[in-house]
């Protein structure tokens, strides 16, 4: 079954195969390297566990999905599939830690969100020690807990334990039955990501209820998640000014991306951009003062913006300290199934904006900012490339489009369609987020599934850091930014 | 180089908020909330059933700000009976003064009677805490970064956030603690000496919001421990935040 993004099937026209099968056509659809996938998930459908697996293409711009079914007893002892292709392996750990599958072949099944009893690798030997960090960090941070393998002060190896901050969030979708309170549940799923993922979730249900949103609200939404983008990118360039200690370009920054989430207040009430995004319609349509206020605003950090981050690129001490931290490279990326920004500042061109294109995405032509080098320096200088290609862009939105219109507003009572799958996939400013959900014979939503970025992306953490000095750890976690809540839900 | 600083620090600016007592954010802003007298029983009705998590209340007719997300849903049904204004003085230490009636439009504050003598004592001039985020969505934890930053600076009264347990004078806690942090803040709650506060920052430290009922959520801690400061939004502005402890300290 092949489709693109947003998709929506009846489980009938989904084909199941043998396990064996599924594992030669996932073998052989990863002979197209720009193939990742982008979802692999179980639900349990008719007494039976149901394996649904969706694979992206970034060059065919494509969804392949396809699934297996398995008994649930006795459970199913299956072969890996990370033994051929690692990108699985954080798929294959949830599957087990949530059924208790044993996938044979895989390096090392492990909790993904249980804390107890976490067995940490440990390394001995002469000289070497381990260093715990967490769960609770020193600074204002969500916590989680991290122990580094050291030779001295060179880090061999650094294991990431997370699940502190789950919640519960899959759950509380099936749970918390109506449209707003999904909505809200959306927006913190990952409160820095609020318009990313509450445009997934939109997305998603307007997918499976048929419900085609308007161009003007599309580009709406748009632009409010370059928004996001440009206060977080410009947000996080001051952090890295912090971790290195130059503290012109830290306050320069803070400054900066002010105005951008005070913009996104003066837009509707809230400097996150919480309650903007709403399925079918908006409360907030875009009026003309604010139009002003918001090409002004940005006309004004674009130049600002400029000025400090050619201040911060040409200052050698800066380039020190950025240059060579920190290394992912692209092979590497593309084995760890990498997306998002940690993919593209390794030189591997994933970004749905432009290979799955979605919202008003379709009519526009996006072009990914790539870097190869994979180091600290071009995670910054990614940043910097990408909050000038948004505010061009929501320039061009905005020039385009006819604003002046009876805005719809938000739809809450959808009938969805019984027994399909459905799969929404948008770019946020960490990457790739995929909401997909399964309805019943009924219609009603029966499971939900959600994928920040950083559920792949925190292993790029753990690659970064090999070989480095710990003193280098903060600036290598804050040049990636990862999300706490997003990944454990 | 120089040349390009002494470009950029004139476009820079004064960025520091002069008054943070005295700030006004614009209209439009998300604050408290106020329910207009005329509001009919079915508005009423509406508002009870939009609400996500069930900050509405009725008998008599009231919204809970400890609860509230702030989605503005019910303002949206009733069509503006039940309005946000952009006051967002909404820390208080008095849980009971978060909760809005019919016709109400007072302001919130500190409740100066019900805070412990020590706190004035000791923590006037300088306040050192410790932030744990227990199931929060990071955009509390940002905006407690921000009231630190260069247009905020609540430095400048000596509130700092510290890295170490041992080196502040109490926490603020941020999320609905998820079970999986419950024992890590009990943890960094006994490191703390003594005397200490809690403050709640954000609707789901307060009431736990939409992750109230989760399983996976444990409120224990707060059974044993009584908040010193209750900081509703869905974040918290940093003025909300910095005014809230500024009242509680007694800092003029």
């Amino acid at each position: 079954m092949i489709g693109k993004n947003p998709l929506v099937v009846p489980l009938v026209e989904i084909p199941i195969f043998d396990y064996t099968v599924f594992m030669d056509t996932i073998a052989d659809l990863m002979k197209d390297e720009s193939r990742h996938c982008v979802a692999y998930h179980v639900v349990p459908l008719h007494g039976k566990l149901r394996f649904f697996c969706c694979m992206a293409s970034d060059h065919e711009k494509n969804i392949v999905l396809l699934s297996h079914e398995q008994n649930t007893s006795p459970l199913p002892v299956l072969p890996s599939l990370t033994a051929a292709h690692f990108l699985f392996h954080m798929y294959e750990r949830e599957i087990w830690e949530q059924y208790g599958i044993q996938f044979i072949g895989h390096p090392w099944l492990k909790p993904v969100r249980v804390v107890e009893d976490y067995p940490f690798y440990s390394i001995e030997g002469d000289g070497v020690h381990e260093v715990g960090v967490g769960p609770i960090h020193a600074g204002i941070i969500e916590p989680g807990y991290f122990r580094f393998s050291c030779n001295g002060e060179k880090v061999m190896h650094l294991e990431i334990q997370l699940g502190f901050q789950h919640r519960g969030v899959e759950k509380l979708f099936l749970e918390k039955p109506s449209g707003i309170q999904r909505a809200v549940l959306a927006e913190s799923i990952a409160g820095d990501t609020s318009v990313g993922h509450s445009i997934a979730h939109s997305q998603l249900m307007e997918t499976l209820a048929g419900i085609i949103s308007s161009p003007a609200l599309q580009c709406e939404r748009i632009i409010a998640l370059e928004l996001e983008r440009i206060a977080v990118h410009i947000g996080d360039t001051a952090a890295l000014c912090t971790d290195i200690a130059y503290q012109f370009g830290q306050v320069v920054n803070e400054a900066l991306r002010t105005i951008v989430i005070n913009t996104t207040q003066s837009w509707c009430g809230n400097r996150f951009g919480k309650g903007l995004v709403r399925t079918g319609g908006s409360y907030y349509p875009l009026k003309k003062d604010f139009i002003l206020l918001l090409l002004a605003n940005l006309k004004e950090v674009e130049e600002r913006f400029g000025q400090i981050t050619h201040e911060i690129f040409t200052n050698p001490s800066v380039l020190s300290r950025f240059e060579g931290i920190g290394k992912v490279s692209p092979h590497q990326a593309g084995m760890i199934g990498a997306v998002g920004m940690a993919a593209r500042s390794s030189g591997v061109k994933r970004d749905i904006r432009w290979s799955h294109p979605f919202q008003a995405f379709r009519k526009t032509t996006y072009e990914p900012v790539t870097l190869h080098q994979g180091d600290a320096w071009a995670r910054a200088m990614l940043r910097k490339l990408e909050v000038e290609k948004s505010i061009q862009l929501i320039g061009n939105l905005l020039s385009g489009h006819d604003f002046e219109r009876m805005p719809a507003h938000p739809v809450y009572e959808l009938t969805l369609p019984a027994s399909s799958f459905a799969l929404s996939l948008a770019e946020g400013w960490r990457g790739e987020i995929m909401q997909s959900a399964v309805t019943d014979e009924k219609g009603n939503i029966m499971n939900y599934k959600v994928k920040d970025p950083s559920f792949h992306n925190w292993m790029a953490l753990t690659l970064a850091v090999r070989n480095q000095e710990i003193s280098d750890f903060p600036l290598c976690n804050k040049s990636y930014n990862l999300s706490y809540c997003g990944h454990d839900l | 180089m120089a040349l390009s600083i002494i470009k950029i620090f004139p476009r820079h600016g004064r960025q520091y908020i002069r008054d943070l007592r005295k700030a006004v954010i614009p209209e439009g802003f998300r604050g408290r909330p106020v329910i207009g007298k005329d509001i009919t029983p079915a508005e009423e009705k509406l508002a009870l059933t939009v609400c996500p998590i069930a900050a509405i209340q009725t008998g008599p007719f009231r919204l809970d700000l400890g609860k509230c997300e702030f989605c503005m849903e019910c303002s949206f049904a009733t069509e503006g009976k039940i309005r946000f204004t952009n006051d967002h003085r909404l820390s208080t230490n008095n849980r009971e003064s978060l909760i809005i009636k019919v016709g109400e439009d007072n302001p919130i504050r500190v409740d100066q009677f019900m805070v412990r003598k020590e706190i004035s004592s000791y923590f006037r001039y300088a306040l050192k805490l410790r932030q744990v985020s227990a199931g929060g969505d990071n955009s509390t934890e940002m905006e407690l970064n921000a009231s630190g930053n260069v247009n905020f600076d609540m430095g400048r009264y000596g509130i700092e956030f510290v890295a170490s347990p041992r080196h502040s004078d109490g926490l603020v806690i941020t999320g609905p603690i998820s079970s999986n942090m419950a024992e890590a803040l009990q943890i960094c709650y006994d490191a703390t000496p003594s005397p200490k506060i809690v403050v709640l920052a954000g609707s789901a430290a307060i009431s736990g919001g939409i992750y109230e009922n989760s399983p996976v959520v444990d409120r224990k801690f707060l059974e044993t421990i009584k908040p010193d400061l209750y900081i509703p939004g869905n974040p918290p502005h940093p003025l909300t935040f910095i005014n809230g402890i500024l009242d509680l300290t007694g800092k003029k």
